[in-house]
């Protein structure tokens, strides 16, 4: 016999559910005076330093149809690429800048929205820098492992193109499913992610 | 500094395409997940201090509804967060729903005929202790038909959803009660593909931890990512 390794296995997934609403977004499904505000819902305040973008998209499934009941939840690096976590090693980040943010998709059309600011660029663990990006995660009824994916910038094209993981996708196609399209809606940058877990243009999804 | 995350064994997690769930079939994706070791932008995360919990967060026998409570089987649920190298996980943020004791949901798109309870809202949080033990009071929920097959159940069940120290670690899982006939006949318990998986998201009974003539109590642990130790900047052989 070897000896053991002992490590524990982590806890299985499990789907969240068409309620997960109740235990994250209490008060948008009408649970109110539990707590006083949903977590996530700002990611900037007036101090906040960069660039105000505002993230929107809808997510589909693979009939093509809206899924209503998701939950997104977002984490990013702060305009000069520091994370605001105490496991950020490289500096310190954004007082002002909460970094994460969460949004149940619209029960209507499936669309959500946030605003918040354009990341700086984060390098790798052996020194390659990565482009701008956020991370995305994406939990809902029918999802028995949250979805992880990334929003790219168009606009931020040269880097891009030398993103590490961008240039791991084999298909030049489905890179452009990460890349969000850019357009101005009074005086600010617009991103459009559109998330679509099957099918036609495809999501891609990530094992990190 | 600790290095990249423990690679997530999928074998033990449900796939994402499990057609015995119906809903999975059409949310789940049919291309391969892209590979990737984490970067600072999973090793990081979200934090949550104390400072965002009231006194009655965790106490969903109390905090909706007023002055009355809840009705149903008191029970504590009460465990710790740890990695899978077996570390605590201190200043985890954990949120939980259920349904009440008759197995209805606080939701607007809930239809089940089972009555809402007054004093019963179904949500709660807390955030683990320096040894990554967190405990709350509820009522047992109950159990609660679907529409999947045309009689299908879930066992009575508890939703947790779990940040780490890292957005590698996010987590949404179910627990289940000890004991429990309907758990073997879930759908959505059998996208776990190991019984052995599906063991550890159990809770046991736990007669020592009751409170007499109060609740009753159940004990759930909870297991996140781990880390390598030791990282070489570009040699990542150290573990």
């Amino acid at each position: 016999m070897v000896q053991p390794l002992h490590y524990l296995k982590e806890s299985p997934s499990q789907t969240a559910g068409p309620y997960v609403h109740i235990g994250t977004n209490p008060n948008w499904v009408e649970i109110t005076g539990v707590w006083t505000a949903d977590l996530g819902l700002v990611l900037v305040g007036p101090d906040t330093k960069g660039e105000r973008i505002v993230i929107e998209g809808r997510v589909t499934d693979g009939a093509g149809a809206p899924v209503r009941d998701a939950l997104i939840e977002i984490w990013q690096a702060d305009a000069a690429g520091l994370h605001p976590s105490p496991e950020e090693t490289r500096g310190a980040a954004d007082p002002a800048f909460a970094g994460w943010g969460r949004q149940p998709v619209s029960d209507t059309d499936g669309t959500y929205r946030f605003e918040t600011i354009r990341p700086g660029a984060v390098p790798m663990r052996d020194g390659r820098l990565q482009a701008p990006h956020i991370t995305v995660w994406i939990v809902a009824r029918g999802i028995n492992l949250g979805l992880h994916t990334r929003l790219y910038f168009a606009d931020e094209a040269a880097a891009n193109a030398r993103d590490p993981l961008l240039l791991r996708i084999p298909e030049p196609e489905r890179r452009e499913t990460l890349i969000a399209p850019r357009h101005e809606r009074e005086g600010r940058a617009v991103f459009t992610f559109d998330i679509r877990l099957q099918g036609e243009r495809e999501t891609v999804f990530l094992d990190i | 500094m600790s290095g990249s995350y423990f690679q997530r064994d999928r074998d033990w997690h449900p796939p994402a395409l499990t057609p015995t769930y119906k809903t999975s079939v059409l949310r789940s994706p049919r291309h391969a997940l892209l590979s990737m070791p984490t970067t600072p932008s999973e090793e990081t995360g979200p934090v949550f201090g104390h400072d965002i919990l009231g006194p009655l967060d965790n106490d969903l026998i109390r905090n909706f509804g007023g002055d009355g409570e809840a009705i149903g089987q008191r029970i504590v649920v009460y465990g710790r967060v740890l990695d899978e190298t077996g570390r605590p996980v201190p200043g985890a943020l954990l949120e939980f729903w259920q349904a009440n004791a008759g197995g209805r949901y606080r939701h607007k798109k809930e239809g089940y005929r089972a009555a809402l309870d007054p004093n019963f809202g179904g949500c709660g949080r807390a955030i683990t202790d320096a040894e990554g033990a967190y405990a709350f009071r509820t009522v047992k929920p109950g159990a609660y038909p679907w529409p999947n097959g045309v009689n299908d159940w879930r066992p009575a069940h508890i939703h947790f959803s779990v940040f780490g120290h890292a957005f590698a670690q996010r987590l949404v899982t179910q627990m289940y009660f000890e004991g429990d006939p309907m758990i073997w006949q879930c759908p959505i318990v059998k996208t776990i593909p190991d019984r052995a998986a599906i063991e550890r998201l159990v809770a046991a009974l736990d007669r020592n931890a009751t409170i007499p003539m109060d609740s009753l109590a159940y004990k759930f642990d909870i297991v996140l990512r781990g880390r390598r130790s030791t990282p070489f900047e570009n040699r990542m052989e150290g573990n």
